[in-house]
């Protein structure tokens, strides 16, 4: 969260607070429009909703955004893989599809976004689809009943397709 | 709600009860009392610590255990304070709210006044072994001059969050992350000397632990100069210090002990020691003469009051485009550190420029923030004043003194600087500056002078109030407020052009500097304000001059120094400027 790793542009903050008419009730919706733009929740963005929304301060929204899991603090890869770890998929081997990845992205324990900023990973808790379990998407696009192979085979496609392969 | 008699049993006792917002209230008004970390009087009840379980029975017999500062009082139930079962609770509660917290109570600034260590001997906790332990210390928070956080001693009670959010609408503090890792902090954990934070202490006046308190470093330097025999230190105390000190020694609060902290800072070491309630009467002068100036002259109005350093902050940090409005007067504490300055070594031969150490005493924790501002330099680089501390470090040196102050002899203050008037001392409480300032005014601008001194509307701690005033044909509208929250309406109305009053005075503190965030800790007493605010009357009555302009040692100070009101002089000492000190913080981000 360094404030040299991003520059933001206030305007298209500006935009997405008229889109919501400057009301504090529609913080949440804010705060997902942002995460679009930027694939994360920059300091400043949040420091500056709470300082332009009547009723908001910059610590309450950022008590907001820390309290939902879906909002990020750190750049989101362009890639966004979630990996279910609802019931149904833990016990049908979703830890192992985790490691696989985690090994292939080089990914320690805690780190949320690879090193060029590609991925990303995020643990959920369950995505409704536990017919298909273990379920991983990366950016909306579902990929049931995975194995440490499939996935490795999955990322193996799109780090060709970025070229770093 | 309706104003019908209603009754409910307590301990068996017939209550009656009105409107009261809980059964908390019922409870304290039928003169019992219940633990308490969380609920405070003046905000929103949270109902976040469950110390104040009670258990209720329904007239169908149905029993339930509930928590009486959240629930509404009801007709016919039976409230039981103290069975077994709401006592383990409330055991339970406590010993894991120990387990998760700093238990190193000798050292923490709360100690002796801690909600938790309090509760913690009375309900016997002894042992908090068999809960896992809190493994991991986070550093304090020692970035502001005026407060000191620290979140090893926090229990989440969300009091400072209300008081911040409140009082002053700025919601400088709030909860961050979720369940087990949940912390109260500035945005993103920021220090909060970088903060919007105004310094009011609010926060630290409402905490029931050491989470949040009073900046006392500046303690250790004050003992030092005395213990100096180099050093001449000379002293000033602020009009609310006198009728809230004796509460930390028994004594009721509005007592005024005026006379007695005068004997007290003299046995401390103290070599001088001076009224602030003179140099507020200094600035009744100036900014009385201020206001007609800009009145007649077609100055900037509404004219904005400039004691309070909350509000000067405020507006130097919020809305730095009002400034202009903001009176030059220095605050009655800054005007006193430059007449000492300059006067003292004049009248005293032993004291020199050199060594003359300034102290100031006051009930609130920004003005702590307010004597390190650059504008109150002096030339070599000292700062006019060399120490604020505030009530309750007062209160901490004349008990390190071993002073029995409740028996102590009353003594005079320093003369000249040390005598005031009825004006000078209602400063301390909301509506007090506008009433000196208008019976100055008044007599200024008609040349008649001015029987009936009080004005009631002024008085009372309502948060707004607006009197208008006729100076014989001079007719003049006041607002007075106090709180940020309300500051900031005036604001929005001055910006949008419905502003029709000339004068605008801000207290920060709810109720004025009688409930300054450096003042005794009281936030279970529902009156304090109005006691307090009592004892500052009773002042202003009982006192032999009510008129600031009466005062024959600011006449003295004029005749022989500063000619007249708004002079050249007086503006070189008694005036100041202010700055955009937006920058200064992180609220400025994309600007």
């Amino acid at each position: 969260m360094s404030e040299t790793s991003t520059k933001l542009d206030f305007r298209v903050l500006d935009g997405i607070l008229e889109q919501y008419e400057y009301k504090k009730s529609y913080l949440i919706a804010m705060l997902q429009k942002v995460q679009e733009v930027y694939r994360y929740l920059p300091e400043e963005a949040m420091t500056y909703i709470g300082e332009k929304v009547d009723g908001l301060s910059p610590a309450t929204v950022y008590g907001v955004a820390t309290f939902y899991a879906q909002f990020s603090l750190e750049p989101k890869g362009k890639y966004e893989i979630k990996v279910c770890d609802g019931t149904a998929c833990h016990v049908r081997g979703s830890m192992p599809v985790l490691n696989a990845i985690r090994n292939k992205l080089n990914l320690k324990e805690g780190q949320t976004t690879c090193e060029n900023g590609l991925f990303s990973l995020e643990i959920v808790s369950c995505l409704g689809a536990c017919g298909l379990a273990p379920v991983c998407v990366i950016n909306d696009k579902v990929y049931p009943q995975m194995t440490s192979d499939a996935i490795s085979v999955i990322l193996d496609t799109l780090l060709k397709e970025e070229g770093v392969a | 709600m309706s104003e019908d008699k209603k009754t409910l049993y307590i301990e068996g006792k017939e209550v009656e009860f009105t409107n009261e917002a809980n059964l908390l209230e019922v409870i304290r008004k039928a003169g019992m009392n219940v633990p308490t970390l969380c609920y405070r009087p003046d905000l929103t009840s949270f109902g976040a610590c469950r110390l104040c379980v009670v258990e209720v029975e329904y007239p169908n017999g149905r029993k339930m255990i509930n928590s009486s500062c959240t629930m509404p009082p009801e007709a016919g139930i039976k409230v039981h304070l103290n069975t077994a079962k709401v006592r383990n609770i409330r055991k339970m509660v406590l010993e894991l709210l120990l387990a998760n917290h700093d238990r190193e109570c000798t050292t923490c600034d709360k100690s002796g006044s801690c909600d938790l260590q309090k509760y913690a001997e009375e309900y016997g906790i002894k042992h908090v072994k068999q809960y896992a332990q809190r493994d991991c210390m986070v550093k304090k928070d020692e970035s502001s001059c005026a407060l000191v956080r620290d979140n090893n001693k926090c229990i989440l009670c969300g009091a400072c969050v209300r008081a911040c959010d409140e009082h002053q609408g700025l919601q400088v503090l709030g909860f961050a992350n979720r369940g087990s890792k949940t912390v109260v902090e500035p945005m993103a954990g920021r220090p909060l000397g970088n903060s919007e934070c105004i310094n009011c202490g609010q926060c630290a006046a409402v905490c029931p632990t050491g989470a949040i308190t009073i900046n006392s470093s500046q303690l250790d330097g004050v003992w030092n100069a005395i213990t100096n025999p180099e050093k001449k230190v000379v002293v000033q105390f602020a009009p609310s210090v006198r009728v809230a000190i004796g509460e930390m020694f028994g004594l009721e609060p509005g007592v005024n002990s005026t006379k007695k902290i005068n004997a007290a800072l003299r046995r401390i070491g103290f070599d001088l020691v001076f009224d602030t309630n003179f140099s507020a009467d200094l600035t009744i002068m100036e900014e009385a003469h201020e206001f007609i100036d800009r009145l007649q002259n077609g100055g900037k109005l509404p004219l904005f009051t400039s004691c309070c350093p909350g509000w000067v902050r405020f507006l130097e940090t919020q809305h730095p485009d009002m400034l202009g409005h903001l009176s030059s007067c220095k605050s009655p504490q800054g005007m006193m550190g430059a007449i000492i300055r300059e006067y003292v070594p004049q009248y005293y031969k032993d004291i020199t420029p050199e060594n003359l150490v300034s102290v100031s005493i006051m009930p609130c924790t920004a003005k702590k923030y307010e004597g390190q501002r650059e504008q109150f330099k002096m030339a070599d680089g000292r700062q006019e004043i060399d120490y604020v501390l505030t009530t309750q470090e007062l209160g901490r040196m004349i008990k390190g003194a071993g002073i029995d102050f409740k028996t102590l002899e009353g003594e005079e203050p320093d003369s000249p600087f040390g005598k005031y008037t009825g004006a000078g001392t209602i400063f301390g409480v909301s509506g007090g500056v506008a009433e000196a300032a208008a019976r100055t005014a008044y007599e200024v601008v008609t040349g008649e002078t001015l029987k009936d001194v009080v004005i009631n509307d002024m008085r009372g701690t309502k948060r707004v109030k607006t009197v208008e005033l006729d100076l014989k044909g001079t007719k003049i509208k006041v607002k007075i407020v106090n709180t940020l929250r309300e500051a900031e309406k005036c604001i929005r109305e001055i910006k949008e052009g419905k502003a029709d009053y000339q004068l605008l005075e801000v207290m920060a503190c709810p109720g004025g500097c009688i409930n300054g965030g450096g003042q005794p800790l009281s936030y279970n007493d529902s009156c304090i304000k109005e006691k307090r605010a009592q004892g500052l009357y009773t002042d202003d009555e009982t006192g032999e001059w009510r008129k600031s302009h009466e005062n024959p040692e600011i006449k003295d100070l004029y005749a022989k120094h500063l000619e007249k009101p708004n002079s050249h002089k007086a503006h070189e000492l008694l005036h100041t400027t202010y700055v955009d000190k937006r920058k200064d913080c992180y609220i400025s981000v994309g600007e």
